[in-house]
């Protein structure tokens, strides 16, 4: 039996197929003006028995695909715990979103915290800052994790920090140094929120923007605790909506054969 | 005023299903049985009252849409209902010309913006109590142009009405009362006080002392003198006697609503029991509390019977924290369209409100206002300090009702409420009640977000 999870975020749309508990085929596209067609082309050929919908885009789907949604926060839990099963803490920096969640002894999600309606601090907000210092994302990381020190950034709203940033370069501050800035100022939101909810223990770290390794050091150094990115961390949601739809079959199944047995 | 309450019991079912809030249309949809009043009435009673007609006529479109997207589009709601959507559809409308009306005869409109104002007092005086919070965000750029605009949207809301010119409530009120409660209210009254006819001031006390306790009783002696000078009329035992006796009924009635919530399924959806809580505020109160005792009665059948407005079974979740006015909908929405049901409101708008009665023996006028003070000053409100009793009542309401969550409302600068629910989570937490913290305006904006936090917490629920 092949279970689909499909995960509709801001910026990217996310495919996860499983077998038997075993990933079989994942796939990534851009959400576009048009979710709708980013799924529809997303999921052309492959095949599946059932598929789960999360991600904020997921009641637009519900639809079309006729099929359960689950709130992403519930997909990335479900999805951490199997890829980690020790997992009790998990921030996820998407491109419009941070969440951070943490799970009780048995890996139930007991709390969750997200930023406030804006885009600071999450991915959108890394997007635009690299590109106002004319770096790939990939080279706004690294540039990042080679400064000494850094410039201060102020502030957090993601229009007023693109012009404090024009305006420091304009000053002749180093380019990587504000770079360093910037993360630093994203780190400190994702930072907050994990206090909140989760004072100790390790953190699994999923999302887009888990693939900065930059973000992945300064949380690990800044809260002294170790910091752990799965192999493909923007799946991880796909994975867990997977994950729950093979729960759904077992039980619509289990349903059918107990009816059989009382009918 | 039987006439308004005999005609909506006869309105037939279809022509509330089609209920325009315009009254043109709904004139022209024949929703009138007999017809009074007329468009033309309405529009020259709004001219008197110096509305702007246009930005009028634009509040109510919208209003009358959010109603029928909101409201209308429920299942199973119960017939009683039909007297709100009326009041509602109505409520520029014959009810402010029942305000004119009373006016006309003498009678004081009081406004206020807060539950610590005795509506015993003013309808000892045969006074009309109006409540004057506003739910909408209507003319923002309005109201910061005359205030900040990190404050809480309650108070912009309040100042875009008043300065768009749009609430017939607020016009029609002879003496608008204020008090001292958040530094928000207490400030913006200094800005509000030149634009209206008669404001009048109570201080309230922010700590449950003794003179806290003395402070307010004062306060009320001297709000009761400000009611007899303006209406000419001196309050006696049997008038306070009165006021007391009707307030009592209207919280008797909405005390019935909430017992009958406790049942699963929900007889009565979150969102229905909300709205009767605020047209609690506006409405005629005789009339009001017959009607939600006619809807209890239905209510009461539906309960013996099994029946609800979502299945059995449904997550149960309680709301607390700040007052939600019209049209101030929309996280009960959300709850109720992502697979949960509201089953009470610790809110001033709510139980915070309604839920202590004003004893009302006593031989004396001053015997009287004592039994007034120790009513008023049970109702724990963020602005004091300490306030334990409201998580107390949280807990109590959480177990009373069957709920199995706990989401906290804040309006965003509220900052008693915004600082009040970090250590009301941690105390439910302790006590094992899962509790979801929000905190939002009255832009909609956020109601994706808001919809994915609510599911999953009822995702965390059930997971339970
Ligand atoms: S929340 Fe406090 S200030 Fe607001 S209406 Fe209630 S008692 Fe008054
Ligand atoms: S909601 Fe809070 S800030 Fe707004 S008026 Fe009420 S107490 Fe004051």
């Amino acid at each position: 039996m092949k279970a689909a999870g499909i995960d509709i975020g801001s910026r990217t749309v996310k495919l996860a197929v499983v077998e038997g508990g075993v990933t079989i085929l994942t796939r990534k596209a851009l959400t576009s003006h048009d979710p709708l067609e980013a799924v529809r082309t997303l999921i052309r050929g492959v095949e599946y028995d059932v598929i789960v919908a999360t991600g904020y885009g997921r009641h637009l789907i519900k639809g079309h695909l006729d099929c359960q949604v689950i709130s992403e926060i519930k997909a990335f839990a479900l999805g951490a715990k199997a890829i980690y099963p020790a997992c009790r803490v998990i921030l996820d920096i998407g491109g419009q979103d941070t969440k951070a969640i943490s799970l009780n002894n048995t890996g139930e999600m007991s709390k969750f915290e997200m930023n406030d309606k804006c885009a600071a601090g999450t991915g959108r907000f890394l997007e635009i800052m690299a590109n106002a210092l004319s770096y790939t994302l990939e080279e706004f990381s690294r540039a990042a994790l080679s400064a000494e020190r850094f410039e201060n950034i102020n502030s957090m709203c993601t229009v007023f920090a693109e012009s404090e940033v024009i305006s420091l370069t304009a000053q002749g501050a180093l380019r990587h140094e504000v770079a360093l800035g910037i993360h630093r100022a994203i780190v400190s939101r994702s930072i907050a929120l994990l206090k909140r909810i989760a004072p100790s223990g390790e953190i699994f770290f999923a999302g887009g923007v888990a693939l900065n390794e930059c973000v992945r050091v300064l949380i690990a150094k800044e809260l002294n605790r170790s910091v752990v990115v799965p192999p493909d961390p923007q799946v991880v949601g796909a994975f867990g909506a997977a994950l729950h739809a093979a729960t759904q079959v077992n039980e619509e199944n289990f349903r059918l054969i107990v009816r059989g047995i009382t009918t | 005023m039987a006439s308004l309450y005999d005609r909506v019991r006869n309105v037939p079912a279809v022509a509330t299903r089609s209920l325009l809030w315009n009254p043109a249309q709904k004139v022209a949809a024949g929703f009138f049985i007999t017809q009074e009043v007329s468009m033309s009435d309405y529009k020259q009673m709004w001219l008197d009252l110096g509305l702007d007609l246009t930005a009028h006529d634009g509040l109510l479109s919208l209003l009358g849409q959010a109603y029928q997207d909101i409201f209308l589009s429920q299942k199973n709601r119960p017939e009683g209902m039909k007297y709100f959507d009326f009041v509602m559809s109505e409520v520029h409308g014959l009810r402010v010309k029942e305000l004119m009306d009373a006016k006309a005869e003498g009678r004081k409109v009081v406004g206020s913006y807060c539950v610590f104002v005795p509506e015993e007092l003013i309808l000892a005086v045969n006074g009309v109590s109006v409540g004057l919070c506003a739910g909408a965000e209507f003319n923002f750029d309005g109201a910061e142009e005359v205030l900040p605009r990190n404050l809480c949207p309650l108070i912009k809301s309040a100042f875009g009405f008043k300065r768009g010119l749009v609430c017939p409530y607020v016009e029609a009120s002879d003496i608008i009362v204020g008090e001292n409660t958040c530094d928000g209210k207490k400030k913006a009254y200094e800005v509000l006080s030149p634009m209206v006819k008669d404001l009048y001031i109570i201080d309230l006390p922010q700590m449950k002392s003794d003179t806290g306790r003395i402070l307010l009783r004062e306060e009320y002696r001297k709000f009761m003198t400000k009611l007899e000078d303006s209406s000419g009329k001196k309050i006696t035992v049997e008038t306070l006697k009165k006021g007391i006796e009707i307030t009592n009924a209207k919280r008797r009635a909405v005390k019935r609503l909430a017992d009958l919530r406790k049942a699963d399924p929900a007889p009565i959806s979150g969102i229905d029991a909300l709205l009767v809580n605020q047209v609690f505020f506006y409405d005629d109160p005789l009339r009001f509390t017959g009607s939600v005792n006619a809807l209890c009665d239905e209510l009461e059948e539906r309960v013996k019977k099994g029946e609800g407005v979502f299945p059995k079974g449904t997550t149960r979740m309680l709301i607390s924290g700040c007052p939600m006015a019209v049209p101030n909908w929309k996280v009960p929405f959300v709850i109720e369209t992502s697979g949960a049901v509201i089953v009470g409101e610790e809110s001033c708008v709510g139980e915070r409100g309604t839920q202590w009665l004003t004893e009302d023996k006593g031989n004396t006028v001053d015997e009287l206002i004592n039994n007034i003070t120790d009513r008023y000053f049970k109702i724990d409100c963020a602005v004091f300090t300490p306030n334990p009793s409201r998580v107390d009542h949280v807990k109590e309401m959480y177990n009373k009702y069957n709920a199995q969550g706990v989401i906290h409302y804040s309006l965003q600068s509220c900052h008693p409420y915004v600082v009040e629910s970090g250590p009301v989570e941690v105390a439910l937490e302790t006590a094992s009640i899962p509790t979801l913290r929000l905190e939002t305006d009255y832009s909609q904006e956020d109601a994706g977000q808001l919809k994915t936090r609510i599911e999953a917490f009822r995702e965390r629920i059930q997971a339970r």
